[in-house]
């Protein structure tokens, strides 16, 4: 396992533990754990964050002299809103203004060290660390009043970063107080503020980004400039596993203003301009050897079978061999087909290297690891790279690499220049690391109106969301070994696809929850049962059965055994401690085939909310790419070739495919603020399956449910 | 053919010297500097790179250079007025009708023809002239919300 998916490694089985210890890499990730974790009662939150996390707060804070606040973090602004979030942190545990806050995200020699932005888990860890690092900070600085005023630290107040001692009618703010001083004094087991205190935190301040990107001021890695940079475009193969057989330069060598670099089958065009090097690799003759793997999007299930290595068990309850004599049991097989991220931000960097040190612009989820992969790759020390990231176009996992700043750094090298990097749309496709395909296997049995026995197989998806949560006497989860859950290893999964694939949004629990939810509509259905009654009667976790009544009553759910004919669907869902219940509306066309979501509401409980309009924000963002994933996302090729090039041959929810959307947050202000910005996707594909098969009796078994899949459905019904 | 093109850029007058093949959008970005609009598709699929020719909004990456000659260009960089940003950049930060920020300058320039031809557009009126304009954030809802509230906003203003 590589380090930068170590904090991915959580499932099911492992979440309970403290720690997760990663086999070689020494990186230790923490999780936290019981109902009053380390966002009540932090006492040293420092010794459980990964060994290169600073312990001193000084890394994360800048008390300025001009009454201003500078707070760095190692995460990056992906369009989450982690700016706003953090920085409402900082104003609410320093008692300072957030417009006085300055944020400076993903700069690899300024801010912090930080493992990546990815697994929603920015305010459950980083946002821990922060707090606690502010709290320490405050309480630092009202030690120092102290001492100034000669006066007991208790006497003092402070507001909106003034330091106040009423007996004796004195003030000071802490930029005076500390006059633009590194601050060297330290305290431990500073408590932080209860939730009922709270004042910056559960409001939705203006979004800290909103401004520069609504002004065109916002830079993102393809807007920043150096001087003398070029541009580059690289020479791609027309399949994964094509070999390079022969290439003829000369045309574009010729060519006024262009170079032509080369190392191996490495060839590149650099130019003074963007669109003149696309004129230039234009004119390269290039012929490949292709591989001929007889694999496509339809014969990759049978392939993913096959060559699945040995199933092991995660978790297993109960006897299933039992329950299987008992009831009548019921299999299904349930698949999911490649999805690309495609964030409207291609791959972009510039590199530049001066005086043996290199600066790479790059977009990326993973700055700190990327500065260390583009170290390995120019032979550089760590302390020679310095990777900054600006605003990044999206992310969705997409990023969580960045093979593009890797290539503008080597090309920065070979020519001596400063290079610009911005992935064309089909390259962005073609290297995307794909969500991977994948199978699920259940099979279930029932016994008076419950399920008795459950027995779960995953196939390549990985295991988050596999293990069940409903209440099941007899159940059992299979999964491939790790080595085949390519999302984590960002591999081809020991060759069980024809590509890389990687982490998209929720890994795992996309295609976990579809399969799982989906059965769980069709056992509904066979035992007469309406739906939401069906699953509340097999739920005992007080947390998912109050999302699920919170979603269904703002929907205005009437009960009813499906195909009821409404078009309404449910789907129940959790990722580590965010609960989530979606009910949709949906409409087909029985003619074509086509499924129009007309609305989607969604409750979700994701611990104390730090920011409600940032929330309910992203969960519609996961409607809206979850009625994408659901309905028209699907990434086809043939023999390594990708068809999926740009926009036309991979579509992405537009205005006219949005639903009406509704949110329900569930606060519960008991527990620390958890992930958003992917549990809210995983319910929506089988919340549309269950809303077809109300509609229609037809039963879709395949993400996702294009007019093809839903014509072929109607015709089975 | 590498030729002097002169056109007026958000209200000022501009003059390159390129190959008038060359497109708008890399024009705007990588000689004069102006990076507000984006690269996303390359193909007019997208509208991230939206600016507005003369009343129309246009897809600049597929625009050559030659076609805007004695044109007027307005970019997102020229949509504010004397320190005031335009009340589509307000309504679009008071409805936070963006997250990542890269669609944004493109859909702001696809309204902002929107309203200039119609200065009360209905719900479907903006799903329609806006639907080819992409935002992976998913921030539609909010889009159409922030476009209907800047159009009350411009026509309270012209008022």
């Amino acid at each position: 396992m590589k380090p930068d998916e170590a904090t991915l490694t959580e499932n099911g089985a492992l979440s309970r533990r403290d720690f997760l210890k990663i086999g070689g890499t020494g990186l230790v990730v923490f999780f936290w754990v019981g109902p009053l974790d380390a966002f009540q009662q932090p006492p040293q939150p420092y010794a459980e964050a990964p060994p290169s996390t600073p312990t001193d707060f000084n890394a994360f804070l800048q008390i300025r002299p001009d009454g201003r606040v500078t707070c760095m973090v190692g995460r990056v602004e992906l369009g989450q809103g982690l700016q706003t979030a953090a920085a409402q942190l900082v104003a609410e545990e320093l008692d300072f203004p957030y417009d006085s806050i300055d944020m400076v995200m993903g700069d690899t020699d300024v801010c912090p060290w930080d493992v990546g932005t990815f697994g929603s888990q920015s305010m459950r860890v980083m946002g821990a660390i922060l707090r606690a690092a502010t709290a320490e900070a405050r309480a630092v600085l009202l030690q120092m009043a102290a001492e100034k005023f000669n006066a007991p630290v208790e006497r003092l107040q402070v507001s909106d970063g003034v330091i106040t001692d009423p007996a004796q009618g004195k003030r000071i703010t802490y930029g005076e107080l500390v006059q633009g001083k590194r601050i060297e004094r330290h305290l431990t087991k500073v408590p932080l503020k209860p939730v009922s205190a709270f004042k910056a935190m559960g409001k939705s301040p203006q979004r800290k980004d909103a401004l520069d990107k609504v002004t065109g001021k916002a830079k993102f890695a393809g807007d920043i400039t150096v001087p003398g940079m070029v541009y580059a475009r690289i020479l791609r193969p027309p399949a994964h596993g094509a070999k390079l057989k022969s290439v003829d330069t000369s045309a574009a060598e010729k060519m006024a203003g262009a170079q032509v670099v080369r190392d191996g089958d490495f060839i590149a065009v650099i130019c003074g301009r963007p669109d003149l090097a696309d004129r230039a690799l234009a004119l390269i003759k290039a012929e490949f050897d292709r591989p001929q793997t007889g694999l496509d999007d339809k014969s990759i299930f049978d392939h993913i079978l096959k060559n699945a290595q040995p199933p092991k068990v995660m978790a297993e309850s109960g006897t299933l061999a039992d329950a299987d004599k008992l009831a009548n049991p019921l299999e299904q097989t349930y698949f999911h087909s490649y999805g690309a991220h495609a964030p409207i931000e291609t791959q972009s960097a510039l590199a530049m290297i001066e005086g043996g040190k290199a600066t790479v612009w790059a977009a990326t989820q993973i700055p700190f690891l990327m500065r260390d992969r583009v170290a390995q790759a120019l032979g550089y020390s760590k302390q020679n790279v310095r990777v900054i990231v600006p605003y990044v176009g999206g992310g969705f996992g997409g990023k969580n690499n960045a093979q593009n700043a890797i290539e503008a750094a080597r090309l920065a090298k070979m020519i001596g220049k400063p290079v610009q990097l911005v992935w064309r749309r089909d390259e962005d496709f073609f290297y995307a690391r794909f969500r991977p395909a994948a199978v699920v296997k259940i099979r279930s049995g029932m016994n008076e109106g419950k399920i008795v026995s459950w027995d779960y197989t995953v196939y390549a998806a990985g295991d988050w969301g596999a293990i069940t949560f409903y209440d099941i006497p007899n159940q059992r989860t299979t999964t491939v070994p790790i080595t085949q859950t390519a999302w984590r290893n960002q591999d081809n999964g020991a060759g069980l696809h024809p590509f890389y694939v990687g982490p998209w949004r929720m890994p795992g629990a996309i295609t976990n929850t579809f399969a799982r939810e989906s059965h769980m509509d069709i056992l509904a259905s066979n035992a007469g049962i309406d739906p939401v009654e069906f699953r509340l009667r097999h739920l005992t976790d007080k947390r998912m059965r109050r999302v699920l009544e919170a979603a269904t009553k703002q929907f205005g759910w009437k009960p009813a055994r499906a195909p009821s004919g409404q078009g309404v669907g449910v789907a129940c869902g959790t990722f580590y401690k965010t609960y989530v219940a979606t009910a949709v509306q949906a409409a087909v066309d029985k003619r074509t085939g086509k499924v129009r979501v007309e609305r989607v509401v969604t409750a979700v409980d994701a611990g104390v909310i730090v920011d409600p309009e940032g929330t309910r924000q992203q969960v519609d963002g996961c409607i809206t790419m979850g009625v994408g994933y659901s309905l028209s996302e699907e990434v086809l090729f043939s023999n390594g070739e990708v068809f999926a090039r740009n926009f036309d041959s991979y579509e992405i929810p537009r205005f006219s495919t949005e639903p009406k959307t509704e949110v329900v947050l569930v606060d519960n202000p008991e527990l620390a603020p958890d992930g958003i910005a992917e549990p809210p996707i995983i319910t929506v594909g089988a919340a549309i399956a269950n809303a077809i098969y109300d509609a229609t009796g037809a039963r879709l078994y395949q993400l996702p449910m294009t007019p093809a899949r839903v014509m072929r459905a109607l015709k089975q019904s | 053919m590498e030729r002097a093109i002169s056109f007026t850029l958000n209200g000022k007058p501009a003059r390159v010297t390129v190959d008038d093949e060359r497109t708008l959008l890399w024009v705007l970005r990588a000689d004069l500097g102006l990076t507000g609009a984006k690269f996303g598709c390359g193909t007019a699929l997208c509208g991230a790179c939206t600016v507005i020719v003369g009343k129309e909004a246009v897809r600049s990456c597929t625009v050559p250079v030659k076609d805007i000659a004695g044109k007027h260009v307005l970019t997102i960089e020229g949509l504010s007025k004397n320190g005031q940003i335009h009340p589509l950049q307000a309504a679009f930060v008071k409805q936070s009708a963006l997250q990542c920020g890269y669609c944004t300058p493109g859909m702001i320039m696809q309204a902002y023809a929107l309203l200039l031809k119609n200065r009360r557009p209905t719900r479907a009126d903006i799903v329609r002239h806006m639907d080819n304009n992409l935002c992976r954030c998913g921030d539609y809802n909010r889009i159409v919300e922030a476009i209907q509230e800047a159009a009350g906003a411009t026509k309270a203003r012209a008022s």
